[in-house]
């Protein structure tokens, strides 16, 4: 419960209609994209300024109530559960995009900006920002820089810290910090920038964001290639790189995903492949000609079965969105769809695909992959039923050995996702014990009285290895 | 992947499989884990795809006030988390029941069937004063389910609007005595009439040139009363496709006003009655022209799954319902449409406004506009956001005026920024609702409001004998 007099002081700052305490507003800010995991705050809040959040924490702060400050809550590591209660709160009500600079340019955005509304408004000035989340038609600006959220277009240009170069942010004790600016060239200091972007939420709140544009690709090729063999899928993507070759978009789907995705978006996608490879090209004509023949000639060495090029650019965007649906639609196999993103060197994706099939036969659970290989990101998705507790320890003890798999091909824990409540008891298997408390001691510098986001990355005790190591 | 946190959600825990074994002590938690189907809720993982899609979201930006989160609220109740009070209640009648979620939904929730089941349970507890619980009673069994009584209706109401009581009644300022939205309704309501399709053309209707198929006209109940001209025109138009139509006279209200407002026995009745009606029509397909009443009849199958006596039939019944457009574009022997046959004969342009119903449960959203492409010398105009609900939303816009108004509003922008003299659309309850969106908003003195079958009838190419110059509703 909030005491009585903070609630008046926070009803003061924002007005009555914006701090909400009855059931249905705390049962509704329970939980995010995170299967099974809620816990009710005891107040939600929406700020409609940085100042306004200035003096939300400075009140928080003095009566040592947590919060949570999330966008959509669509994240996938529980990142935004309120697991210690206290505070949610929500940015959409700062949405606006402050502005465009032309002439250097940079976008100035609030973080509760909805990220596609962002891209399509910045694509119809004729430029171009990268970072394209699947979960991009609700997910906001804020929340993809809490998360350093990826993208179908990671591997090519990157993710979203590569493209934040100034922060405007509130800290635990209210002060305001502005970070970076419109630079592409600053060393003053400490990177505060590019250390709050997949903070998680844990180091500052996000009021305003300087994003940096750049110019669009003239012509862009989509293209499917089919395979009878889930390995030659594999590794047609290493080779592709091998060729130093970059696409921009290269993405894996196995035959559970390929079902369930053609089920929602009625495609005709090939039911009887075992694997689908989504490539993508774009920049000059010449080249994306060039580059996509050479990825043709790859696949069909790896003995694809069947490569068709999209004919038009709607068809194309059918495929790319098709393909976003993925995760969600693999809940039409079983209710709860637990999905991690575990990620390795890209030369390794085979061995990451073999490894992940043989653990989900150990531990007899069903596990659809899919996801970003070109960048080595995969996204393993165990399908199960939260109420079935002994078969969720299996998925459990199968994810853990995942985990496992790819720290030993030299990968992480989680590439897009962030750790949040999920991954904690593993961050240290990829971390070290050091790093831990390197991270810790940076915690505790900008949140000394552990406010934000409290629960999050670091976990009580770190979950015991499950596998020796081998290398 | 949940472990590490089990102890904080000990409240939330599940059973293996099934429903969870709680006994309520509220009688409406009770009654929400008797109706609701418990799977349906655990299958929504939470990933927020459905947010854009709904229009309350959208207007409000708030979690409760979304898919997403009302299905929280249900399962919170269900669970034992969540008393389900007063906010509760008004939170789950504020969803349009648009079902535009659906289409968005990945992970294929029947997010549709779940608010019906729980406005169901509300309505069985729903403590309503008498005035309301009078007028739901006469409304519902007094009304939708009586033919005679529709048509006593229809000739009151024609004889108010033709016989000069209706400008009486708008000169002595009666109407400022009711409230702004009834007001706003009974100046835009078209000219109704006692004399339905079948009054007018009789129960068959035979097919032009060789026939394709005999098929049955779902007449609608307010279709019939205030837009009987759109069911005679789609009885032609069909007829000029080559379709032989029948009208099974016995037919009575779809039950989809009754099923969305809680009333799901007084449905099943009205079902049961349509079944037995067409039944014996021998006919290959039954023809709707209102989204909204095409949604719930493809649907019998599911609202009868427990009749035993009835489920069989209802399948065959849900699987013969075909919207008009889709039927005439996939099997029908399409006439020419030529704006120049119009009375007006310029090029127009022309926009449509989706069904939801239409669009999200009946899945025709293209044939209409195909339809509409055909037209030679007028020029079709997406709408921006076309496939949003207008907030008509069967008797919405009666109970939630505020959000119903806001809707409307941001509809009347999109609309006038295509300036097309026409706005097409496919249901009545969004006929209406464009009307008064036209009426209100100002975009009147340019734009008219039309079925799309209206609109289609009346520009078949002439030479057509059948084509005579009938006008629509508009």
């Amino acid at each position: 419960m909030v005491d009585e007099a903070l609630t008046r002081r926070l009803r003061t700052i924002v007005g009555d209609r914006y701090y909400r305490d009855d059931r249905e507003s705390l049962v509704a800010h329970s939980y995010d994209g995170t299967p099974m995991l809620q816990h009710l705050p005891d107040g939600v809040i929406y700020p409609e300024t940085a100042a306004q959040v200035s003096e939300i924490m400075k009140a928080l702060s003095e009566y040592r109530v947590p919060v949570v400050s999330r966008g959509s809550g669509s994240n996938l590591c529980g990142g935004t559960v309120p697991v210690h209660g206290g505070i949610v709160m929500v940015m959409h009500r700062m949405n606006k995009l402050v502005e465009v600079d032309m002439e250097n340019l940079t976008a100035t955005v609030q973080p509760g900006m909805i990220t596609a509304e962002f891209i399509e408004h910045i694509e119809s000035l004729g430029l171009f920002y990268p970072p394209d989340p699947s979960s991009m038609k609700i997910s906001t600006i804020g929340g993809n820089i809490a998360e350093c959220s990826g993208g179908l277009r990671g591997l090519k240009y990157g993710t979203t810290k590569d493209y934040v170069i100034g922060l405007e942010a509130v800290l635990a004790n209210g002060e305001i910090i502005r970070t970076g600016g419109k630079l592409m060239k600053d060393v003053a200091g400490y990177d505060l920038t590019k250390l709050l972007v997949g903070s998680e939420g844990t180091l500052a709140i996000i009021t305003e964001a300087t994003l940096k544009l750049i110019p669009p690709p003239a012509v862009k090729k989509t293209m499917l290639a089919m395979y009878k063999d889930l390995y030659g899928a594999a590794r047609t993507v290493s080779r592709i790189i091998e060729a130093k070759i970059i696409p921009a978009t290269l993405e894996f789907m196995d035959n559970p995903t390929i079902r369930v995705v053609d089920d929602f978006a009625n495609l005709g996608l090939p039911r009887n492949m075992e694997a689908i490879l989504l490539i993508e090209q774009d920049g000059d004509p010449e080249t994306v000609e060039r580059d996509m023949a050479r990825i043709q000639e790859i696949c069909e060495q790896e003995s694809a079965d069947r490569i068709e090029v999209a004919e038009t650019r709607e068809h194309a965007d059918k495929l790319l969105t098709a393909r976003r649906s993925a995760f969600t639609a693999l809940a039409r196999i079983r209710p709860t769809t637990i999905l991690e993103d575990a990620t390795v060197p890209r030369s390794r994706i085979a061995d990451m695909v073999l490894r992940i099939n043989e653990i989900a036969r150990k531990y007899d659970v069903s596990i659809a992959t899919f996801g970003h290989a070109g960048d080595g990101n995969l996204h393993p998705t165990a399908t199960t039923d939260a109420r079935d507790a002994e078969e969720v320890h299996r998925v459990e003890l199968a994810f853990e050995e995942i985990f496992e798999a790819a720290i030993e091909l030299g990968g992480t824990i989680t590439g897009e996702h962030g750790v949040g409540l999920v991954k904690a008891p593993y961050l240290e298997w990829k971390v070290g014990h050091a790093g831990i408390d390197v991270m810790k001691g940076i915690k505790g510098a900008f949140d000394p009285l552990n406010l934000l986001n409290p629960g999050k990355m670091f976990a009580k005790e770190t979950r015991k290895r499950v596998v020796i190591e081998r290398g | 992947m949940a472990k590490a946190i089990s102890s904080s959600i000990d409240k939330f825990e599940q059973p293996a499989c099934g429903k969870p074994n709680i006994n309520h002590a509220n009688p409406l938690s009770r009654t929400m884990l008797a109706k609701l189907d418990y799977d349906q809720l655990t299958n929504c993982m939470r990933c927020g795809f459905c947010l854009p899609a709904c229009p309350t979201f959208r207007e409000t930006g708030l979690e409760p006030e979304s898919p997403r989160g009302r299905i929280a609220l249900m399962k919170a109740v269900v669970d034992g988390v969540m008393e389900p009070d007063q906010a509760f209640a008004d939170q789950m009648n504020h969803c349009l029941g648009c079902r535009a979620c659906e289409p968005a939904c990945p992970a294929d929730v029947k997010y549709g069937q779940l608010i019906e089941q729980t406005r169901d349970a509300l309505e069985e507890h729903a403590e309503h004063g008498l005035a309301v619980k009078g007028l739901r009673n006469v409304l519902f069994k007094g009304v939708f389910p009586k033919r005679g009584r529709l048509k006593w209706i229809g000739r009151s109401l024609a004889f108010y609007q033709k016989s000069g009581l209706r400008a009486i009644t708008r000169g002595t300022g009666i109407m400022k005595l009711f409230p702004g939205q009834i007001r706003e309704m009974e100046r835009i309501l078209p000219q109704a009439s006692g004399q339905g399709v079948v009054e007018r053309i009789g129960t068959t209707y035979p097919a032009k040139g060789e026939k394709i198929a005999r098929v049955a006209l779902f007449r609608g109940c307010i279709m019939d009363v205030l837009f009987a001209d759109t069911n005679v025109n789609t009885v032609k138009l069909l007829s000029e496709a080559g379709f032989e139509v029948v009208i099974p006279d016995a037919q009575v209200c779809c039950g989809a006003l009754h099923a969305h407002s809680g009333e799901m026995d007084q449905a099943r009745e009205l079902a049961r009655v349509n079944l037995q009606a067409f039944k014996d029509a021998g006919v290959e397909y039954i023809v709707s022209n209102a989204g909204g009443c095409g949604a719930l009849l493809v649907e019998y199958d599911h609202l009868l799954q427990d009749d035993q006596q009835y489920s069989e039939l209802a399948r065959w019944f849900a699987a013969s319902v075909v919207d008009v457009s889709k039927l005439l574009v996939e099997r029908g022997r399409l006439p020419a449409f030529d704006e120049d046959n119009a009375p007006d004969a310029a090029p127009v342009t022309i926009t449509y406004q989706d069904s939801c119903h239409l669009r999200n449960v009946m899945k025709s959203a293209d044939a209409p506009r195909q339809l509409m492409r055909r037209v030679s010398n007028a020029r079709f105009v997406e709408m921006k956001e076309a496939d949003r609900c207008c907030g008509s939303a069967g008797i919405y816009n009666v109970t939630q005026p505020e959000m119903a108004g806001q809707i409307l509003e941001h509809k009347m922008e999109h609309a006038a920024r295509t300036e097309a003299s026409y706005l097409l659309t496919s249901n009545p309850g969004c006929l209406l609702q464009m009307k008064l969106g036209v009426e209100k908003h100002g975009a009147g003195s340019r734009m008219e409001v039309l079925h799309v079958v209206d609109f289609l009838y009346e520009r078949i190419a002439r030479g057509n004998d059948e084509a005579d110059g009938s006008k629509g509703s508009g």
